[in-house]
């Protein structure tokens, strides 16, 4: 195994990792929620506005909080694509439609699941990785 | 109260995708490049999300009778495995290692990738859609 110390970034990542976690405990202590993505946005999509409307707040967040980062940062945010035009959105088109059918995604199975010590979001966690480890073999291989 | 909640909770955690190395494909597929030159950052956003959340639920939640703001916790009841559990995982990781970005950073990037950030998060809602009527067809309620 060879490690990419050039772009190893373990305090940087680490303290985004606990700005999540601290995001995910407020939710559940204040609000009752889990914070899934995949369930806030889906369900936000399809209940009426105003039986959930806490959800589109939470979204605004989301959508928020990378800007209010981007302004204390005057190197900008790093965002290299590795796809691009039909291969980008069918990749997300498979993001929404695995996560619907899998009941959770990286926050969700990852971040509030395994926390809860949840049997299945440990499972949905070991396969999604693996899957997405064997799939940037195939894909991303030597980029 | 519980919508200024949601935005305090989305706010933080868009900080903290963006912080994290969420938002740059690059680095998440460098994150899952494990035979490849591994970046292993992204598990040190998933170990400190993780154990911040896992002292707050049993630290905290779990002594808690009910939510500060709502009458009960909504947390999923299912204990039981099944293949949809696992194929949508699957599918799931395939998409994410196409694109290196999951839902969360989707919704993170549609302000600050002003190129692809809104069709990419209009594919994924797609999807979302797509699955949910799958998922109603698989597991009548």
């Amino acid at each position: 195994m060879i490690i990419n110390f050039a772009h190893f970034t373990p305090y940087a990542s680490l303290f985004g990792g606990v700005l999540i976690g601290l995001a995910a405990f407020i939710l559940l202590a204040f609000n009752g929620r889990v914070m899934g993505i995949s369930g806030i946005f889906s369900s936000a999509l399809t209940n009426h506005p105003f039986s959930g409307l806490w959800r589109w707040f939470f979204l605004a967040g989301t959508v928020i909080g990378p800007l209010i980062y981007l302004g204390f940062r005057e190197d900008g945010l790093l965002m290299r694509p590795v796809s691009e035009g039909a291969l980008l959105y069918v990749g997300g088109f498979i993001v929404g439609l695995g996560s619907m059918i899998g009941a959770g995604c990286t926050s969700g199975h990852g971040i509030c699941g395994l926390a809860r010590l949840s049997p299945r979001s440990f499972i949905a966690v070991m396969t999604f990785m693996v899957s997405a480890v064997v799939t940037v073999l195939i894909v991303h291989s030597g980029s | 109260m519980p919508v200024f909640i949601a935005l305090i909770s989305g706010v933080l955690f868009g900080i903290g995708l963006a912080m994290g190395g969420m938002l740059d494909p690059a680095k998440v597929v460098g994150f899952l490049d494990v035979f490849g030159e591994w970046d292993p950052s992204l598990a040190f956003v998933m170990g400190g999300g993780v154990i911040v959340n896992l002292i707050g639920y049993f630290g905290f939640i779990r002594r808690m009778d009910q939510p500060v703001c709502d009458a009960r916790f909504h947390l999923p009841q299912k204990q039981s495995f099944d293949m949809q559990l696992i194929a949508g995982s699957a599918l799931f990781g395939i998409g994410w290692g196409i694109t290196g970005l999951c839902p969360g950073p989707a919704v993170a990037s549609l302000f600050t990738n002003l190129d692809t950030g809104a069709i990419f998060l209009a594919s994924v809602g797609g999807g979302l859609l797509a699955g949910k009527v799958i998922s109603s067809q698989l597991r009548p309620a």
